[in-house]
């Protein structure tokens, strides 16, 4: 049995974007991200991450294809569609010269929402941005700023919360606030997509994992499927003498060689109970196997891009 | 429609002029009255009336004109401009509001503020010169009009500049020429017959013509042409916004 799939909130179908310079930032895109779920966007600089988030929130117009944000189409509906959405983008944007509590107020009133100072007033001390209501934004630091930008996605009280790289050149503190409220929003139905270069956050915090390698979702996967996938390790032996070939008593193991005999390599589970390397050791001696080296490496995000897209 | 968005554009940029008080409204109020000083004041009293106006009150409403043009223009393409270049622009454009509140909102602020800048230049001008406005209420269609038609062309310019040298280029190798050499301070029929005819291919000698008309009923060309020729330039304007917006030229793309 499996459980029902929950309605898509928002339907990205064969979506292409072609930019004037010939560069095809997208290809054929088809995406549906489930209402109420935290859904990573991972990929190397270049991927395309960025233009889908541009395109769905208005930024950039698509060359092909249709999005749907809660059942409006972002052309014809746009004004629906954007109302839901709240946007921090990457780059840290920010007005200079106004004070915070302006800036994020402004926000809210281009989204069409009456001014509710009440509302902005609970997000600042949620971003714990409240002291710095007054200031102008030049004289804030950097993590400030993009506390700014969060507060200003959240002025409007988005439904869907999207965050283009949040954690990129944030310290651990604010990390750690971010990833909090990620969460809280989250537990009050808001759905957030996020995108990232480190995996640790993507496992920390998402649902679902999507893949993005030059233009292309080359995988979209439950994150605890993926993590099994990420979560394989292997243990290299450089062997005294070279094998040629692994020796039956073995082949109970998730064994091979490399480099024509002279290396063993043993892949296994770090989430298993047990990893067996300590019997696979013993038995190895027992066996007569010496080695004079040993390696263990784990299979990186990296590492499986290069395997997605290799083939 | 998006009235808060609009409310929210409109106040932002009435703000940023706030901020900038004296750049925005005493520093054009200075250089006109140095006009006056110059023109109107030295060189005037040597210059006999033109059309039974003096020489000084001749060229109030060319003053008023000339910074209207150039305060226009400057307004709007910096507010627009402003945002593209420090990227704070993905907050309009992800905003549920269409192309015309978008403009409402920046060409609304831009002409407010030159408009503003307009009638302190005429309450400067008092000071100057015996002022007579023979009508009023064309006077301020005429100021209103022209300041939304520039600022719409300084919205365009905003967004087709890719650096701050283009955002400068129009306003100091077009505006500047065509109004000075469009009757801000003298009569095209001052002029010998065949440069009257040229002077007839500048726009900016039917806002001005239009403009004099109502402080002293006097025109080089009828009112009735003056403000044809002003809408369609505001028609232009407007078109050429809404090609944009379809297009997303320089925004979406």
């Amino acid at each position: 049995m499996h459980a029902p799939v929950p309605p898509a909130v928002i339907s990205v179908a064969d979506l292409s974007k072609t930019y004037a310079s010939g560069f095809e930032a997208l290809k054929n895109i088809d995406l549906s991200i489930r209402r109420g779920e935290i859904f990573a966007l991972l990929g190397p600089n270049g991927a395309g991450k960025t233009t889908l988030i541009s395109i769905i929130c208005g930024i950039v117009n698509p060359t092909l294809g249709s999005v749907t944000v809660d059942g409006h189409d972002i052309r014809d509906g746009y004004r629906a569609a954007r109302a839901k959405i709240g946007l921090v983008p990457q780059e840290l944007t920010t007005d200079a010269f106004e004070s915070v509590w302006k800036t994020v107020s402004f926000s809210r009133g281009l989204f069409g929402k009456r001014p509710n100072p009440a509302h902005i007033q609970r997000v600042l001390k949620d971003l714990s941005l409240f002291d710095k209501r007054n200031d102008k934004i030049m004289t804030l630091s950097g993590g400030m700023k993009r506390r700014v930008m969060i507060a200003k996605a959240l002025s409007h009280e988005p439904q869907i919360l999207f965050l283009d790289e949040p954690s990129a050149g944030v310290d651990v503190s604010l990390r750690k606030d971010m990833w909090q409220l990620v969460r809280e929003l989250r537990e009050s139905g808001v759905t957030i997509i996020l995108t990232t270069h480190y995996i640790e956050e993507a496992e920390d915090m998402a649902d679902r994992i999507g893949m993005m390698s030059k233009g292309e979702l080359i995988l979209v996967e439950d994150k605890a499927t993926l993590m099994r996938k990420l979560g394989k390790k292997q243990l290299t032996l450089e062997l005294n003498a070279p094998l040629e070939a692994v020796p039956a008593m073995f082949a109970a193991y998730d064994i091979a060689l490399a480099d024509e005999g002279r290396e063993l390599v043993y892949t296994y589970d770090t989430k298993a109970e047990r990893t067996g390397i300590t019997t696979l050791l013993e038995e190895l001696k027992r066996a007569g196997v010496g080695f004079k080296d040993l390696r263990t490496t784990q299979s990186s995000l990296e590492d499986i891009f290069v395997d997605l897209t290799s083939r | 429609m998006n009235l808060q968005a609009i409310r929210a554009i409109y106040m932002f940029e009435m703000s940023r002029t706030r901020r900038t008080l004296l750049q925005s409204i005493v520093s054009p109020v200075i250089s006109t009255s140095l006009y006056f000083v110059v023109f109107g004041a030295a060189i005037g009293s040597r210059i006999t009336q033109i059309e039974g106006i003096s020489y000084g009150a001749f060229i109030v409403p060319g003053l008023i004109m000339l910074t209207l043009l150039q305060q226009s223009v400057t307004n709007a393409s910096f507010g627009i401009y402003f945002p593209r270049f420090v990227g704070t622009i993905y907050e309009i454009l992800s905003a549920p509001i269409s192309y015309l509140e978008i403009v409402t909102g920046y060409v609304g602020a831009a002409a407010t503020k030159s408009i503003l800048v307009g009638l302190i230049i005429l309450a400067t001008a008092f000071f100057f010169v015996p002022l007579r406005i023979d009508h009023p209420v064309w006077m301020v269609g005429f100021l209103v009009l022209t300041a939304i038609t520039f600022c719409l062309f300084g919205f365009i310019i905003g967004i087709w500049a890719d650096g701050f040298e283009k955002l400068q280029v129009i306003p100091l190798l077009v505006i500047t020429p065509l109004t000075f050499l469009g009757g801000s301070f003298y009569s095209i029929n001052l002029l010998p017959p065949f440069w009257q005819k040229v002077a007839l291919v500048n726009p900016v000698v039917y806002l001005i013509s239009g403009f004099r008309w109502s402080f002293y009923g006097i025109s080089d060309v009828s009112v009735g042409v003056s403000l044809a020729m002003t809408c369609v330039f505001l028609v232009i304007c407007l078109s050429i916004v809404a090609w944009i917006f379809k297009t997303g030229y320089r925004l979406r793309n």
